[in-house]
């Protein structure tokens, strides 16, 4: 109920990402059941809720993985909720994974590079022959991955292979191998997850930085609190597979609902 | 060789990005190329340069099955049929349409990546073990199929003779001629391998076998890039197979059997899976192996066994070694002769100190 109270309505037209009462079940499990989430442009939204709440499956709905049993899924208008993720990576949406995802046997600026994939197009023949065509292209690309080197102060670690990286520095060069493709709106799963606090506060700055400098739209999912509550413009709530509150940081933090499904209910007041 | 970086400073991005980053390494290419072309086909005798020919045709196809397994980890036991295809394509062409060479051979690897691509079709939904015995079974039909249709292998004998190759008039039927011939294709896969693996192609191929999810997740199609992946690793089987044929002058389904498909695994396992480098050293120790064998075993084995015994204790003692090898690099160095090398070059590297 409370979801649908406090939902703005608006056309799809002023948000770059509308999610419209999506399903996903697995077998006899409902692991996101009718939630709705709208991304304003350019804004940090960030998606909380208790462990299996959903809000995995909602980031792997979003970006392809998982195809909604119902609802869709609106990127600037355009329905993208039955394309390939290959494809709708090109059409401007990247993102992080929880468990990070890096390219092990690679170096951080082929991780990076391999970010503009879909932003480059040598094909076989070209790539075969690569002086020329191919190799031009590999330049212009690899200014475009120094910049955002230098953005995360990667320099020194370019020709490490990721496998030998401490595990903050692997978030890092995730969120810069999602950077790299120049992505309208980023998904990160849990970008802090597991961080000390200097760590995340590293993290946080270059979300924010991400955010207002390059004019990238975060949907962001993340557990602490504190975080969360400084640099979202919009908080979603997720328990059990529904979205039970949304609205700005202060609005969230003052729900009944959203205090019940963190903290339980209270045995003095408090309803059925 | 043993390069040192020290004070190499590079001022662009295609200078950091070149195939060989180091002033000096021009210069090793430079004799790489002075020993090769100039000094090695004018002292070596007929003999070895047949045994090189052999493995300049190996190395061709150890860096195909490389692209496919040891870069993009898919997995292929059907190496040798693709091989075949090639050979048996060319061989109808050249003897049925009198066509030469430089289109035999493209069109030998064409062919054989079309039938790589069918084969590869399971790729897209099963991986490893699964995937390994569906291309086995690819190896089988094709087998099948290439020795019971007459049109295509040629009759009873499921062979056809083939001429060998002429360039402007000049036959290449001496090994000395073959020499060269192979050595172009040699160094021309080679090059053409150093380029595709670092370039766009060839990354995306290494994010399919290291994180096929997040690899979709950035914008990879990794079923179109599978099936490429299988494409280009049987055009190289298949341009393997023509030149087999031309170097025999025969194209023969049995030189195509399993056993080489394992023999190539095995060329590649040793060499270092996801190396260049590794596919060279790999197809010289595996050519090379069973030639070492007879030669010492004719030597130093006279002394134990009869002539007659010899013959199959050379054949099984070349199976024995060879698995015995494979286990012995799994254990020791899983990386294989690449990685052997890379440790050597980089203790010299620092030499003569420790670091």
């Amino acid at each position: 109920m409370g979801a649908s109270a406090q939902r703005v309505i608006a056309r799809e037209g002023d948000y770059q990402l509308v999610v419209e009462g999506v399903s996903k079940r697995f077998g006899g499990v409902t692991a996101v059941q009718d939630v709705s989430l709208e991304v304003p442009r350019g804004g940090i939204v960030s998606i909380i809720g208790p462990n299996g709440a959903g809000k995995t499956s909602l980031l792997n709905m979003i970006s392809g993985f998982y195809k909604p049993d119902t609802g869709r899924v609106v990127l600037e208008g355009r329905d993208i909720t039955q394309k390939k993720p290959s494809d709708i990576a090109a059409l401007g949406i990247a993102r992080t994974f929880q468990n990070i995802a890096l390219f092990s046997g690679l170096t951080v600026l082929d991780n990076l590079m391999l970010g503009r994939h879909v932003r480059m197009k040598a094909g076989v023949l070209s790539s075969v022959i690569y002086w020329g065509l191919a190799q031009k292209e590999d330049i212009a690309h690899r200014e475009a991955v120094e910049e955002i080197i230098e953005f995360l102060k990667l320099q020194d670690l370019r020709k490490q292979t990721t496998a030998s990286l401490a595990y903050g520095l692997r978030k890092r060069v995730e969120l810069g191998r999602a950077l790299a493709s120049d992505p309208k709106l980023l998904l990160l799963d849990e970008p802090m997850g597991g961080m000390n606090q200097d760590e995340k506060e590293d993290m946080a700055r270059y979300v924010l930085d991400v955010n207002q400098e390059r004019g990238v739209t975060v949907v962001l999912i993340e557990h602490d609190m504190g975080v969360v509550m400084d640099i979202s413009d919009k908080v979603v709530v997720l328990d059990r597979g529904r979205g039970i509150a949304a609205g700005t940081p202060d609005e969230v933090q003052r729900n009944s609902q959203v205090i019940e499904a963190y903290l339980g209910k209270s045995k003095g007041g408090g309803g059925t | 060789m043993f390069h040192r970086e020290s004070g190499v400073f590079k001022t662009t991005y295609r200078a950091d990005m070149a195939l060989y980053p180091l002033p000096i390494a021009k210069w090793t290419v430079a004799v790489l190329a002075l020993i090769f072309v100039v000094i090695v086909p004018l002292t070596v005798h007929e003999y070895y340069l047949s045994i090189l020919n052999l493995i300049f045709i190996a190395i061709v196809g150890a860096l195909g099955l490389n692209i496919l397994v040891g870069y993009t980890g898919q997995i292929s036991i059907g190496h040798a049929a693709f091989m075949s295809v090639g050979a048996y394509t060319a061989a109808n062409l050249a003897v049925r349409l009198g066509l030469p060479f430089w289109i035999t051979l493209p069109a030998g690897g064409l062919m054989a990546a079309t039938i790589g691509v069918v084969v590869g079709m399971p790729s897209l939904r099963i991986k490893g073990l699964y995937l390994a015995i569906a291309t086995l079974a690819g190896q089988l039909i094709i087998e099948w199929t290439i020795n019971h249709v007459p049109a295509i292998s040629g009759g009873a004998q499921a062979s056809i003779q083939v001429e060998r190759p002429s360039l402007f008039g000049v036959s290449f039927n001496t090994q000395g001629h073959l020499y060269f011939f192979l050595l172009f294709f040699a160094v021309l896969a080679i090059v053409a391998t150093l380029n595709l693996v670092r370039s766009r192609i060839g990354r995306a191929f290494v994010a399919v076998r290291d994180q096929d999810i997040a690899a979709e997740i950035i914008g990879i199609d990794i079923y179109r890039y599978k099936l490429l992946a299988f494409a280009i690793s049987s055009f190289y089987a298949g341009v393997c197979g023509v030149l087999y044929t031309y170097y025999f002058g025969i194209a023969n389904y049995e030189q195509f059997q399993l056993i080489v498909s394992i023999d190539y695994l095995a060329m590649i396992i040793i060499g270092g899976l996801g190396s260049v480098l590794g596919s060279i050293l790999g197809a010289v120790f595996v050519t090379l192996l069973p030639i070492v064998i007879r030669i010492l075993m004719e030597d130093v084995g006279s002394l134990f066994f009869t002539t007659a015994e010899m013959a199959n204790v050379i054949s099984g003692l070349r199976l024995g070694v060879f698995g015995g090898l494979i286990i012995f690099f799994l254990i020791v160095e899983p990386e294989g002769l690449n990685r052997l090398w890379r440790n050597i070059r980089s203790y010299f590297r620092v030499w003569p100190f420790s670091y």
